[in-house]
């Protein structure tokens, strides 16, 4: 009899997860539970200025605390080349500040102590002398024709831009814009934010002089990437490196990058010669890590009088800081903005970024999103409704004339990526119906009768997930593929190992389950390890929800390769041709004669007692897998809000999320992804953001000012689900972890814009702060930029 | 008793300034010579090596390092460890015993109310509290509840949902 593959936990089921056995117990094992004998502790001291010339650093004093061992410089890094490191785009960020600060929060010295508190007052006895400078905090400022300039350490650097980059076909748009009926036009900024993980980010380095080998505990979603990068950067020989990232308190993308910290831990180490341990405090992850977004956009779409949309032009300047240190493909400057419009059918368009230095914290990294696709799907999604305003069409009606149908795939995006399958329409038509749009009017009337103002927000659209394939998408040169090793035990257990990295996806959980479907042995009994780069295969790590679409496949494409050993096994036991072999999960059986047959489990205790002549012994294997395409889930998010036009504060009504991200390995964790994004969705859209007053001080430095929603403002959520199978995935599998924080902002904006719209509001920028919305509703105008932040 | 600065040279040890705490933790009577300043997060972690208890913002405001002190909800790394001589304090490993877990990490996990695990077992102490004082919350009394907890995972609906499981069995009604 034929398994059954949801009881073993196979594809479909929403089986508990095994991490959890540990984490509800408070037995997770974060980086700052890790305690090695003879450990010393380290604090970084910051710069409290924006823009500063290092006149002098006084450490005498710190020294001089009973328990400081070794207080580190610039100049002590800069003895060592070690003062600046390449970032992760090919500039240089520095590690301890030589000649200038260039943010706040910019790392300046290190304290070693035998303990955190001695540490702590060590970095307070540090006297440093700046001399401060004239402080750069927005685009504008930074490309002023006599602004100062932030990168004089470069060679050949004369003004603050940072790239210019271009993408589409230009001549060809600007014909479109000037043969088309109207031009909608419309001007965006997404503001800065911090993916902000409840745990900040840290290391303990732990270099051994008696065997030369060098191992970091670090909070890495990609340990196989910091393993490259410490060789190249600190010399030491790959194999005598181990990076060890253990559980990690969430990433959403700031645990990506090398920062700092990590290099100055491990030179401490290696000059000590003990444990250093560096455990990052919240101010200093939100002022000094990756931060997302800070994206402007000058938008425009020709549209024809029937409502296509003939052309896109989207020119749009990103604020960089003062390192250009984003985590992406290297093709790409601006990461995959150029995705936008990808579920539309539009013909023609053009895309410019300026990338530019200010003087703020270094980054640009993926914040919960696959590369910048989150600026560019809400850039597109507010383009989308205000140009159906302008037209006086209906908002869903304009998406469906302009969504890409399902026979028209495979598909060109007007930017050039390539879809390959999807049932847009659909997935729009089950949210529509889901939240009752053809009564919202009825209910929108009512609310008027009560003095509020309704609205309904869509956002609809397809984003590029799970790079590479490795021809177009590689990080420092390295090929974005990713990589899975399994071995099959005597008695039929396993251990799976793959390239990824969990921060919370469950990948101990689902990548079991892969096997489990693959091979027929219940995902209990198989064990998974990620982290360890002295025993997992290369992988690139996780973040830009590649994980299943690359790692994940490989574990499909490993247990392939077992079962295929398997197969001729089990012909050898069962004394018949291999092409008499068939397959049903779990057991191989004889055409023909299905009482014949042999279980996976018996194949595995034969590959260690009894094999075929000439055939190794063992079953085990591992797969790299570099994938044809990206995958290319869709999702169509509806908000409707209610807003009190006496005080500006909106509340959200409903939220309803159909996702097509293809086979759902497990729905309960699929559901829990996109939980989780439409909250930071929401975040953004409501009150999320970092910003900088006038003198460079980020404003946002800790969770009293950088504020993020609890359990009671969070709107509660309703999913539904389309299955359209990714066409090249082993499993018809799609990545999903990063579609509602890429789609779900503009749901919520377009939802508050839809109820300002009759009073003559087309626009208020990110954050959608009450005081803003009340601005908007009493001058009846827009509001745009950075909330203001006025010095005292 | 625990000290904190074994790792310490002996003569720096000296020349710091500590007192004597007794704090019975998770039932257990337990005594540490710690300094005036040492946060209870920092003792219940580094000191009595109970890392279930996590720091997570220094501010007081993500609740990862929730405890219960004498059985109500606090922040520990707001609260100094001499604050708590002489009183109960219960931590994450303090919820479930050798061979039970508590209904609330049993609804955690069947709920599906965590990913990453790093505010979860705040948040169980913080639902404990609330349970403790009402075994028949509403919706919003939960979330209400938990509003001193962030997390950036989970959007909390299954969070909520964790803690109804949990209240209705403890009800007997699960």
């Amino acid at each position: 009899m034929a398994i059954d593959e949801v009881k073993i936990g196979g594809l479909g089921a929403s089986r508990r997860r095994v991490e959890d056995n540990r984490f509800i117990r408070g037995k997770g094992n974060y980086v700052d539970d890790v305690v090695l004998p003879g450990m010393l502790h380290m604090e970084i001291l910051r710069s409290p200025l924006a823009h500063a010339r290092i006149k002098s650093i006084d450490t005498s004093a710190a020294y001089a605390i009973p328990g400081v061992r070794m207080v580190m410089t610039g100049e002590m890094m800069a003895a060592r080349n070690l003062a600046w490191m390449p970032t992760l785009s090919y500039d240089t960020q520095a590690v301890l500040a030589t000649d200038k600060v260039r943010f706040q929060g910019q790392e300046v010295c290190a304290v070693i102590a035998d303990d955190p508190y001695i540490a702590r007052d060590g970095v307070e006895a540090i006297v440093v002398d700046y001399e401060p400078l004239a402080p750069i905090v927005n685009p504008e400022q930074a490309l002023a024709p006599d602004a100062p300039l932030i990168r004089d350490d470069k060679v050949n650097q004369t003004n603050n831009v940072v790239f210019d980059w271009e993408v589409g076909d230009r001549e060809g748009t600007d014909r479109v814009f000037a043969e088309a009926d109207m031009v909608s036009e419309l001007e965006l900024h997404y503001p800065r934010s911090h993916p902000s993980p409840i745990e900040a980010c840290g290391s303990i380095a732990d270099y051994d002089r008696a065997t030369s080998k060098l191992t970091v505990y670090m909070t890495s979603q990609a340990p196989h990437i910091v393993r490259a990068a410490v060789s190249m950067v600190a010399e030491i020989p790959e194999h005598m490196i181990r990076i060890i990232s253990p559980d990690l308190g969430g990433g959403f993308g700031n645990k990506v990058p090398v920062y700092p910290g990590y290099v100055i831990s491990i030179l401490a180490s290696i000059l000590l010669e003990r444990p250093v341990k560096w455990i990052e405090d919240k101010t200093g992850n939100l002022i000094s890590t990756g931060f997302g977004r800070d994206v402007y956009l000058k938008g425009k779409l020709a549209l024809r009088k029937d409502g296509k949309i003939l052309g896109v032009r989207m020119d749009t300047v990103s604020d960089h800081g003062a390192f250009f240190a984003d985590a992406q493909p290297s093709k790409f400057k601006i990461g995959l903005i150029h995705s936008a419009f990808a579920c539309y059918d539009i013909p023609t368009a053009y895309l410019t970024n300026r990338g530019v230095y200010t003087n703020k914290s270094p980054g640009g990294v993926a914040y919960r999103c696959s590369f910048r696709v989150t600026e560019a799907m809400f850039f597109q999604e507010r383009m989308v409704q205000a140009a159906a305003d302008d037209l006086g069409m209906d908002q869903a009606e304009f998406r469906r004339i302009n969504l890409v149908k399902d026979d028209d795939f495979p598909k060109r995006t007007p930017f050039g990526f390539l879809t390959d399958s999807g049932q847009y329409e659909k997935c729009l038509q089950v949210g529509l119906d889901a939240i009752g749009y053809d009564d919202f009017q009825n209910q929108k009337a009512e609310a008027a009768k009560r003095g509020r103002l309704l609205g309904l927000g869509i956002s609809t659209m397809t984003e590029p997930l799970g790079a590479g394939n490795s021809r177009e998408y590689d990080i420092l040169g390295i090929k974005m593929f990713d990589s899975a090793e399994l071995r099959v035990h005597m008695t039929g257990k396993a251990i799976l190992r793959t390239g990824a990295k969990s921060q919370g996806q469950g990948h101990e959980t689902t990548w079991a389950q892969i096997v489990a479907h693959e091979l027929g042995i219940p995902a209990e009994d198989i064990v998974v390890e990620e982290g360890d780069t002295d025993t997992a295969p290369f992988g690139m790590g996780t973040y830009a929800s590649r994980s299943t679409p690359v790692a994940g496949a490989a574990v499909s494409m490993v247990s392939r390769k077992i079962r295929a050993k398997a197969r001729k096994i089990a012909a050898h036991l069962l004394e018949v041709s291999d092409e008499d072999i068939e397959w049903e999960l779990g057991r191989f059986y004889v055409r023909g004669a299905p009482d014949r047959g042999v279980s996976i489990q018996e194949c595995a205790m034969a590959a260690y007692s009894n094999v075929p002549d000439g055939m190794e012994p063992g079953l085990e294997n591992n797969a790299y897998y570099d994938p044809p395409n990206l995958t290319w889930p869709f999702a169509c998010y509806i908000a409707t809000v209610e807003i009190d036009p006496l005080t500006g504060v909106w509340d959200v009504i409903r939220v309803v999320a159909v996702d097509d991200c293809g086979v759902r390995i497990n729905p309960m964790i699929v559901e829990g992804q996109i939980m989780g994004g439409l909250t930071e969705a929401y975040a953004m859209a409501n009150m999320q953001f970092i910003t900088f007053d006038e003198d460079g001080n980020c404003v946002g430095s800790n969770y009293m000012d950088y504020l993020l929603p609890t359990a009671w403002e969070t709107p509660g959520f309703e999913l539904h689900e389309v299955v359209t199978p990714c066409p090249h995935h082993p499993i018809g599998a799609k990545g999903i972890g990063e579609c509602a924080t890429v789609g779900g902002p503009a749901a919520f904006v377009n939802a508050v814009m839809d109820a300002l719209k009759d009073i003559g509001v087309r626009n208020i920028d990110m954050p959608l702060l009450p005081d803003r919305v009340y601005e908007a509703i009493q001058t009846g105008s827009d509001v745009s930029g950075h909330p203001p932040v006025k010095n005292r | 008793m625990t000290s904190l600065f074994e790792e310490l040279q002996p003569t720096i040890a000296d020349e710091i300034q500590t007192t004597r705490v007794d704090i019975r933790i998770n039932g257990e009577s337990k005594a540490a010579q710690i300094e005036p300043r040492l946060l209870l997060a920092h003792l219940i972690r580094n000191g009595f090596r109970l890392t279930g208890t996590h720091t997570g913002c220094d501010t007081t405001n993500c609740g990862a390092c929730t405890v219960l002190l004498d059985g109500a909800p606090v922040k520990s790394c707001t609260v100094f460890a001499v604050q708590a001589d002489g009183h109960e304090v219960t931590t994450v490993e303090g919820l479930a015993t050798a061979s039970e877990l508590h209904p609330i990490q049993e609804g955690f996990k069947d709920e599906h109310g965590l990913q990453c695990g790093f505010c979860t077992p705040g948040m169980m102490l913080s639902a404990k509290a609330l349970l403790d004082e009402n075994p028949n919350p509403t919706e919003d009394e939960v979330r209400w509840a938990l509003s001193g907890n962030l997390c950036r995972c989970t959007g909390y609906q299954n969070i909520v949902k964790a803690v109804l499981w949990a209240a209705a069995k403890m009800r007997g009604e699960a």
